[in-house]
């Protein structure tokens, strides 16, 4: 309990120091989500949308899941240098698989009498895209985003290692900081990880259609993880 | 003075330790060099494996017992799924740069402090697995069981495990990769393992020292999910009859 205090009182003593890093870690971090998302959404709902790839779409999380993240740094480095392009790039290679899943088993498990239903409504395949497919599988998609999301938070802290800053400098130096430093650290992603996982649910109830709109919680990042294959 | 200390080594280029064998491709650090990784598999890379195998397999092996007791008792006495759950979770959210960090003032620089570790972010992947697995079974072959006069012992290991085995075996083989990845971590305090080239490779900035471990800790990561994907359709012929 003790060292949970001094690792607050670290905080407040290095406040401006704490910020700087965490800001350092969310740049990183918004790029890594960004870029994949940019990657892995498209790529989903385009799967999904034809119920084509299944394949594909689906062993991407399996074979991601599996893949060690500092190892995937580390070939990184070999390959890139060391520094910020590195770190991000192993992370958008960690963070694609979840959403890709996601995105591509949303849309192609809508209810497929929706889409009849569309079609027959005299809507364009574009349009029955937009406006049915995509709506219906917001919940579905944004449960891979957040997964992504919060793995990409919590990787970057091993950007440190690379040369690619955040907070995981703090959690390294254990030398100068000591250990209040590494809890703050520790608690700081942790605390982001959390802030960035609500984020993602405030814009999933957002864009989820209101009747769709139901008994969404915490609980979710609590679901056990069972696939088969 | 320590910039200035620091300076030479920056501008010489990486340092690295060629031990009087070393070819053109090391001395120049070129992308990848298979006759340093060929003559080093011995000494530098082939320990290194076995390590990572064996501090994998402790941690699953020890969490699967802990999270398997703790899943049973919350199969039977509901109050005690929200605590675990809790404190499973909590756990599982520490960054592992952090919290192997943290054993060391209790453990020092030893394999327990990685295997505390390890095992307490096996916990809530597994728990929940096993007790979902569990609470799945469907009511009808529990009490077709019951009425065959089986004990609840005998329906718990007759019926209900062999019933849940997808769902834990699905969680056995998360956890594993997942300590898989973790345990290059775990090479910051020592305890060896694919991360300490790694991490020596960041001393050093030698290419094919980076390449080579993270390939070799993708590669355990990705054969040991098949094998253990091989292992579950063994263990559950019946779900495999169902697909086809």
């Amino acid at each position: 309990m003790r060292s949970i205090i001094d690792a607050f009182q670290f905080i407040g003593d290095n406040l401006h120091f704490m910020l700087t890093k965490t800001v350092e870690h969310l740049a990183l971090s918004g790029a890594a989500i960004a870029v994949s998302l940019v990657i892995a959404i498209p790529l989903g709902v385009t799967l999904g949308h034809r119920h084509r790839g299944s394949f594909l779409a689906i062993n991407a999380s399996n074979i991601g899941r599996a893949l060690p993240s500092l190892a995937i740094i580390s070939i990184g480095i070999g390959i890139l240098g060391i520094g910020f392009i590195n770190v991000m790039v192993a992370m958008v290679v960690l963070a694609v698989p979840p959403m890709l899943t996601n995105a591509y088993v949303a849309v192609d498990g809508v209810d497929p009498d929706a889409v009849e239903a569309a079609r027959a409504a005299g809507m364009s395949p574009g349009q029955v895209l937009r406006q049915v497919e995509m709506p219906l599988a917001v919940p579905l998609m944004f449960a891979g985003i957040r997964t992504g999301a919060v793995y990409v938070v919590a990787t970057a802290t091993l950007a440190a290692i690379a040369g690619g800053g955040g907070l995981g400098d703090v959690i390294v130096n254990q030398a100068t900081y000591g250990t209040p430093g590494v809890i703050a650290g520790a608690l700081m992603v942790t605390a982001l990880a959390f802030l960035v996982e609500g984020l993602f649910a405030v814009i999933q109830r957002l864009l989820t259609p209101r009747a769709l709109r139901h008994e969404e919680g915490p609980a979710e990042l609590l679901a056990p993880v069972i696939e088969g294959t | 003075m320590i910039a200035q200390l620091a300076l030479p080594i920056a501008q010489g280029g990486p340092v690295i330790p060629t031990f009087q064998r070393g070819s053109n491709c090391v001395r120049e650090n070129r992308q990848f060099c298979w006759e340093w990784f060929s003559s080093h598999w011995s000494s530098t890379f082939q320990p290194r494996l076995i390590e990572h195998i064996e501090l994998t397999a402790i941690a699953v092996g020890i969490g699967f017992v802990i999270a398997f007791v703790t899943a049973l008792v919350a199969y039977r006495w509901e109050w005690a799924v929200n605590p675990a759950t809790a404190v499973f979770a909590l756990v599982y959210t520490i960054p592992s740069l952090a919290f192997f960090q943290l054993m060391v003032p209790f453990t020092g620089l030893t394999r327990l402090s990685a295997e505390i570790a390890l095992v307490s972010y096996t916990l809530l992947i597994l728990f929940r697995n096993i007790l979902t697995g569990l609470r799945e079974v469907p009511p009808d072959a529990i009490e077709a069981a019951q009425a065959m006069g089986l004990t609840r012992r005998q329906t718990l290991t007759r019926v209900e495990l062999p019933l849940a085995m997808p769902a834990i075996m699905a969680g056995i083989r998360i956890a594993t990769v997942t300590i898989i990845s973790l345990a290059t971590v775990a090479a910051f305090i020592g305890v060896g393992g694919l991360g300490e080239p790694i991490f020596n490779a960041i001393q050093t900035g030698f290419k094919t020292q980076f390449i080579a471990a993270g390939v070799l800790a993708v590669l355990l990561a990705l054969v040991t999910d098949a094998v253990l994907v091989v292992v579950q359709r063994l263990l559950t012929p019946w779900a495999r009859a169902k697909v086809g």
